[in-house]
């Protein structure tokens, strides 16, 4: 494969490589829209939607979310180290992924310290 | 198809820049995906400045940790964290003046898949899970006393990482308790940046949310030159109503054996911890190694060892951290003294703005 690319690319002029990258956003977007629909969908609601599927007792209690939010990153996430003194919201999803991953947090934990994080 | 008689230059030229817009139109959709609410890749990490004076011989080394965690979609996660340093040290040892050697390291750099809410499996180079220091407290920003204990490298030879594949997650999980696993497999690699070693190993820990309590145990088997098992235990506990923090860990390898305790205890009670004493907190651990024959290349002393260390963290604002210690090292090969300080600061930041 890599043989034939590269005797084709000689042939190829510079509005090519234009119609090359277009071609494979246009391809990539489409593999990808699988999996950009729904979390376009999921930042469009006000709750994700496995949440409404399984409703929470404390889901319509923010301060009590907050505070078992807050009891769960202390009870994992301060195991290893001090919570940081600001976190973005908008980097607040990605950090919960890389601690789920660390310290095998449930979905409902990474919800609950998620919503301590970033309400 | 005609094919241009063109140059091995202008071939790998236009190869090149074909290569590029591939590379541009697989990356910019998942950049916009990664780009969405709170999923913007992250940039953290620490940066330090590190001073140590061991034996009488003085070294110092400008450090910067970057971490970089990039979530792809809504399983996937690819993460890494690298080691640049330059150690300077007198060419003579106490005398001479100062020359430096630049080290950078690939501590970490994994795609992590969510595949199942018990289940994740990793693929890559990752920190190898034995004990709780190497996976969990080495960082430079977590790290209370620069020096890795002494038994750090039962388990995790050569180089504290593994290449290969992992899986781990949780197996019961309550709000009492929670039992969690992790297997893994590495294969051996010479390549820079990359060196590892061929073993295969688990941890499975149980952690008591309620009491803040958690005890494990791992194991770990070298699967080249010589085969052998190393095991180990761990154990922390973080009393809720109370700064306190114990954390310890006992490893046994073929050649040694040994254990470390550290407490810390940081001083939040008196006004609360952004006040002037509250952003103290002393550290005390007590360390052993015990040689049960000489082995050259496991990176333990080679004779029995014990030492004590003393240190003081101190909080500052703004996510900087200055830590002194006193290590006081009892050998029969000869006792030592060695004094450390550092000042890191630690960051963490969007890697772009993202949508709101």
């Amino acid at each position: 494969m890599i043989f034939r690319i590269s005797r084709l690319a000689p042939t190829m002029a510079r509005s090519s490589y234009l119609r090359l990258t277009l071609l494979t956003f246009l391809i990539s977007a489409g593999v990808q829209g699988i999996t950009i629909k729904p979390a376009l969908a999921a930042a469009a609601q006000t709750q994700p939607a496995d949440e409404q599927a399984t409703p929470s007792p404390v889901r319509h209690k923010s301060a009590s979310t907050s505070h078992l939010g807050e009891q769960k990153f202390k009870a994992n996430c301060s195991r290893c180290h001090t919570a940081p003194q600001q976190i973005s919201p908008r980097i607040a999803g990605t950090v919960l992924r890389h601690m789920r991953v660390r310290a095998s947090l449930s979905a409902d934990d990474e919800r609950d310290i998620l919503h301590y994080l970033a309400p | 198809m005609r094919f241009c008689p063109l140059s091995n230059r202008h071939l790998r030229a236009s190869t090149s820049r074909m290569w590029k817009s591939w590379l541009v139109g697989l990356l910019l959709p998942l950049a916009a995906n990664a780009g969405i609410a709170q999923d913007v890749p992250v940039i953290s990490g620490a940066i330090g400045f590190l001073n140590s004076t061991n034996t009488g011989v003085h070294f110092f080394q400008p450090v910067l940790a970057p971490v970089i965690a990039f979530p792809i979609g809504k399983h996937l996660l690819a993460e890494s964290r690298f080691d640049f340093r330059e150690f300077y040290a007198q060419t003579n040892g106490k005398t001479g003046p100062y020359e430096g050697t630049f080290f950078k390291t690939t501590q970490y750099l994994q795609l992590d898949y969510i595949a199942t809410p018990k289940l994740t499996v990793t693929a890559g180079r990752f920190l190898t899970p034995f004990g709780i220091y190497n996976e969990r407290l080495s960082a430079l920003w977590i790290q209370r006393l620069q020096d890795a204990p002494l038994i750090f490298s039962i388990g995790t030879r050569t180089t504290g990482s593994s290449n290969g594949g992992m899986v781990r997650g949780v197996i019961i999980s309550t709000p009492k308790v929670q039992l969690n696993y992790v297997g893994y497999f590495s294969a051996s690699s010479n390549v820079s940046q990359f060196q590892a070693a061929r073993s295969a190993g688990d941890r499975v820990e149980l952690y008591f949310p309620t009491k803040r309590l958690e005890i494990g145990t791992s194991y770990a088997r070298f699967l080249q030159g010589t085969h052998n098992n190393s095991v180990g235990v761990h154990f922390s506990w973080l009393p809720w109503r109370s700064p306190l923090q114990v954390r310890s860990e006992y490893a046994h390898s073929e050649h040694a054996q040994g254990y470390w305790m550290e407490t810390t205890y940081r001083l939040s009670q008196w006004h609360g911890a952004n006040s002037l004493i509250g952003r103290l907190e002393p550290v005390f651990r007590m360390q052993q190694v015990f040689r049960n024959s000489p082995s050259s290349g496991d990176g333990l002393p080679r004779t029995d060892t014990k030492q004590a260390d003393f240190g003081l963290v101190y909080y500052l604002p703004h996510e900087v951290r200055f830590t002194s210690s006193y290590s006081r090292e009892f050998s029969a090969s000869g006792n030592a003294n060695i004094w450390d300080t550092a000042l890191t600061y630690r960051f963490l930041m969007p890697a772009w703005r993202g949508h709101k």
